[in-house]
């Protein structure tokens, strides 16, 4: 971790590395949305050449202060400075024009238009009324060149992947001629040898005098890329601090506010009968193509298999036929020995396959149903909570009630409407519902996305739990870390096929590596 | 005190917002007599006795209320169609599907009924009129749940599949009933059906000259049906996950498809039981012209909207509407006061006010929650669910 001394010798237009004069001050930003205070008179400042990391929970107010910064929201109190000079923004227009550019973690970009008419959109060189075309080439090939972001300037946006897409992304920020440029969650989807090629990419952003303002989660990011590190916690920042010296556990208290435990301690599994197989499974994705490529694999009770793979390699293929909600081409899944393939999702959780699904808000639980009826959508067809087709409501309450004190639900009853839980309280009741009775097989897909430190902490004791009660559990994670903290065995899934099996000693390199198909370098 | 407290704030907005609309649109309305050179309150006050709610309070005096009992009579008949009709549009609602059909699925009801009612005239009365009332339900539903079929089996939306349906059953009525048509009455100049048998009427209620039939019972005990099928039972609890979160649901193992269908033939049974009893109630038969003037299913949207889907919002609403429509009428307005030509048009007209500001206040809901959305860290929830509607009574 060097502060950017080395990449050859310095060009005219670079400006001298970290100075002290902070380049953007913020002073005392409070935003209220009712009687919620989303940011309480927060100081922030960067200054030219350094990363100054911006780390938080959920709801801890991250978001809310960079879009304060750029434009989208208008502070109840406090100001903005530019060199030194007072900021009015009013839209995103006036921050790119004082010189701010955010990429946003889903990228704004226009598919079928070229990367370089992407980054010149808006700002645009003209030859009269007309677009010059060759002239924004020219500036967009110079751009990329001097700031080392390799793009193809003639490729179209929908036909270049994740990590190009970011790219260009930054390459539009810098072509409105952003100093500061916000990046939200910019690893959320890469991976890891694609993270570390964006990190060459802030470094050197960092030597030529862009501040940048890296907003994330993942502490050990925060260690390796930031200079300074501000912490948000209920809207205050709680913490500014340079980054030599932290730790990921300091980090991790100060953001929590308490004492939290980063790594999952568990005993060795004792592995028992296969509780779920799965052979030669093929299964197409919503376009007929197959995503699922003769899959074979078992998990056996009382263990945790994570499946590492980049997203799109056939992963949500996979869990929806094992879930019951899409029928595979041909293979078998049976359960404790019994075949469900193919007979639909109601057939999958009686055969006994529970299912934390990826997007819990689209999938996991319907947020305008109080967390009574969302706990009774596999149950309330039976007994007690309803008899013949009379549903009681005050009996799904009772059992609601029981759930929600056994999984720790807070700031829940059961006539609470789900949408008014954090991310990590209605995680805890689709857990609830889905291990609840006699599941033997529980699907975790992305158990922990978008939960906060604590929340993650619970969700993986739970898990833990779940499996030394002697349930299978198949874990399928884009997060690497999350993989190999939890799993017992892990397999490598890459084109629809598993390419390699580890123990849980796999080591991140080796499977980031087997994850991008084995050896051949990733793409950009 | 705080279980009234708590039950203002769950339940006042959805009270106070249809009311305020009310208002607003009378208000609008009342500038739109005095530029006509009426004295708005005058005419409203006309328009309210024309309505003989007048009849329900005490301090009337009698020389007035057998006037006023004749005036409710009417508005009563004119409101129970509404409310089955109101339920055609809320019991989808709630599977978030928007029927467009009331009005289709209401003529279908009428052909139903008048094809069972116009045979058999020997049968036994109770027997003639529930196998007549059967048919009108059943093709009601079978008309919404081809909708149904539509959609979930290639995606069809429902609201230009009821629309389209809406046309085939008018042309297709008008078809059976004009001249030459194969359910034409017995006089061959007249295109207009056959009377219905006396077996299969519904019998009077209240009054002689054009009495309230037992239809206004079959309306009450819909509501009451609708409110405990959409909140009592597990058929209703399946619609109502499938209307909030369609992805959820069908990850929950509730079959998605299959509600859909069920949900539109439901309302397409309340549509058609209004056609039953326009024809078994106080009409007897259908006059060919009167098919594709009738407007009965499309007032019956605004109904529901206005009376945001539930039970005792629709039956408020409908009253509203009904008296409306019988208030300005030539028969009940004083035309002394204001010529019920133009207050036909005023009913009209408030009307179509309401149903502008029932969409304007949809859209600033709509705005107000995606504001609210980007006020958090979270990740947008899908919005599947209409906006409003999602109360429980």
């Amino acid at each position: 971790m060097t502060h950017g001394l080395g990449a050859g010798s310095a060009r005219p237009q670079a400006i001298p590395a970290v100075t002290d004069t902070p380049l953007l001050e913020l002073h005392g930003i409070t935003k209220r949305f009712g009687d919620l205070v989303a940011n309480d008179a927060i100081d922030l400042d960067v200054r030219p050449g350094e990363v100054h990391a911006l780390l938080g929970e959920n709801g801890a107010g991250k978001s809310t202060l960079m879009n304060v910064l750029y434009g989208l929201y208008s502070p109840d109190e406090g100001r903005i400075t530019m060199d030194g000079k007072p900021l009015r923004l009013k839209s995103p227009r006036d921050a790119i024009e004082a010189g701010i550019g955010m990429v946003h973690q889903h990228f704004m970009l226009i598919p079928v238009m070229t990367v370089t008419e992407n980054i010149v959109l808006a700002h645009e060189p003209r030859n009269g009324p007309m677009l010059d075309y060759g002239a924004a080439r020219t500036a967009v090939r110079e751009l990329s060149e001097r700031y080392g972001l390799a793009v193809s300037p003639d490729a179209r946006v929908e036909e270049i992947g994740v990590a190009q897409q970011q790219r260009v992304e930054i390459l539009k920020a810098l072509f409105r001629s952003a100093r500061v440029l916000i990046l939200d969650e910019p690893t959320a989807v890469l991976t890891p040898q694609e993270a570390g090629e964006l990190f060459e990419v802030v470094r050197s952003l960092r030597e030529r005098g862009t501040a940048i303002i890296f907003i994330t989660h993942k502490l050990n990011e925060v260690l390796e890329i930031a200079d300074r590190i501000t912490v948000l916690r209920r809207g205050k920042a709680v913490a500014t601090q340079p980054a030599a010296g932290a730790t990921e556990q300091q980090l991790a208290e100060l953001m929590v506010g308490r004492s939290v435990l980063l790594h999952v301690e568990k005993q060795p599994s004792s592995p028992g009968e296969p509780l779920l197989q799965i052979s030669d499974l093929v299964v197409r994705d919503v376009r007929g193509l197959e995503a699922v490529r003769g899959l074979s694999l078992e998990v056996r009770a009382g263990e945790i298999v994570g499946i590492a793979g980049v997203d799109g390699n056939g992963q949500t293929e996979l869990i929806e036929a094992i879930t019951g909600l899409t029928s595979p081409v041909s293979g078998r899944i049976a359960v404790a020995g019994a075949d469900i393939t193919g007979r639909g999702a109601r057939i999958a959780f009686d055969g006994g396959v529970g299912h934390i699904p990826e997007d819990r808000h689209r999938f996991g639980l319907v947020l305008d149903f109080t967390l009574s009826e969302n706990l009774a959508t596999h149950e309330y067809r039976r007994s007690p909570e309803s008899t013949a087709g009379i549903i009681w409501p005050r009996r799904m309450a009772t059992r609601a009630k029981a759930l929600l004190e056994e999984f720790d639900v807070r700031g829940g009853e059961p006539q609470t409407h789900a949408g008014a839980l954090s991310g990590g309280n209605q995680q805890k009741v689709v857990i609830a519902r889905e291990v609840s009775g006699d599941r033997r097989v529980l699907v975790a897909a992305q158990p922990t996305r978008g939960l906060d430190v604590g929340a993650i902490e619970f969700v993986h004791r739970r898990l833990v739990a779940e499996r030394d009660a002697g349930r299978a559990i198949l874990l399928v994670s884009y997060e690497l870390e999350e993989i190999l903290s939890l799993s017992d065995r892990v397999l490598v899934m890459y084109e629809g096929r598993i390419v390699a099996e580890h123990g849980p000693d796999a080591t991140e390199t080796q499977l980031g590596v087997e994850m991008t198909g084995g050896g051949r370098a990733a793409a950009g | 005190m705080t279980r009234v407290r708590a039950w203002l704030r769950a339940h006042g907005p959805g009270i106070l917002l249809p009311v305020a609309t009310t208002v607003l649109a009378f208000l609008i309305g009342g500038l739109v007599v005095l530029l006509t050179g009426h004295d708005p309150i005058a005419a409203y006050r006309a328009i309210w006795n024309g309505t003989g709610i007048t009849y329900l309070f005490p301090w009337t005096p009698a020389e007035d209320k057998t006037f006023a009992a004749l005036n409710l009579q009417q508005t009563l008949l004119i409101t129970t169609p509404l409310v089955l009709t109101a339920l055609a549009v809320a019991f989808p609602y709630r599977c978030g599907m928007f029927n467009i059909g009331g009005q289709g699925q209401y003529t279908v009801g009428i052909v139903g009924a008048i094809w069972v009612g116009t045979r058999w005239p020997h049968m036994s009365k109770p027997a003639h009129l529930f196998l007549a009332l059967a048919a009108a339900a059943a093709a009601g539903a079978i008309w919404g749940g081809i909708a149904g079929v539509l959609k979930a089996v290639s995606g069809a939306h429902e609201v230009i599949s009821t629309i389209m349906l809406n046309w085939i059953a008018i042309y297709g009525a008008q078809w059976l009933f004009e001249l030459g048509g194969p359910m034409q009455g017995s006089q061959p100049d007249v295109p207009q059906s056959s009377e219905v048998a006396s077996s299969a009427r519904l019998p009077a209620i209240w009054g002689t000259l054009q009495p309230l039939h037992a239809g206004f019972y079959l309306a009450i005990a819909a509501l009451v049906v609708y409110y405990v099928l959409i909140n009592r039972t597990t058929f209703g609890f399946g619609v109502r996950a499938v209307g909030l979160n369609a992805d959820a649901a069908r990850a929950s193992g509730i079959p998605v498809a299959r509600n859909y269908v069920a949900a539109l033939a439901v309302g397409g049974a309340f549509a058609g039981l209004a056609g039953a009893c326009d024809v078994l109630g106080w009409e007897f038969h259908i006059v060919t012209n009167d098919i594709a003037a009738s407007q009965i299913g499309f007032i019956g949207i605004a109904v529901a909207l206005l009376g945001r889907n539930t039970a005792t919002g629709i039956a408020f609403s409908a009253l509203l509407f009904g008296g409306l429509q019988v208030g300005t009428s030539t028969r009940s307005l004083d035309p002394s006061v204001f010529p019920p030509e133009l207050a036909g048009n005023l009913a009209i007209i408030i009307q179509g006010l309401i149903i502008l500001f029932i969409g304007a206040q949809l859209l600033l809901v709509y705005i107000w929650r995606a504001r609210k959305r980007r006020h958090t860290d979270e990740p947008p929830p899908t919005v599947t669910t209409p906006p409003v509607g999602a109360g429980s009574l």
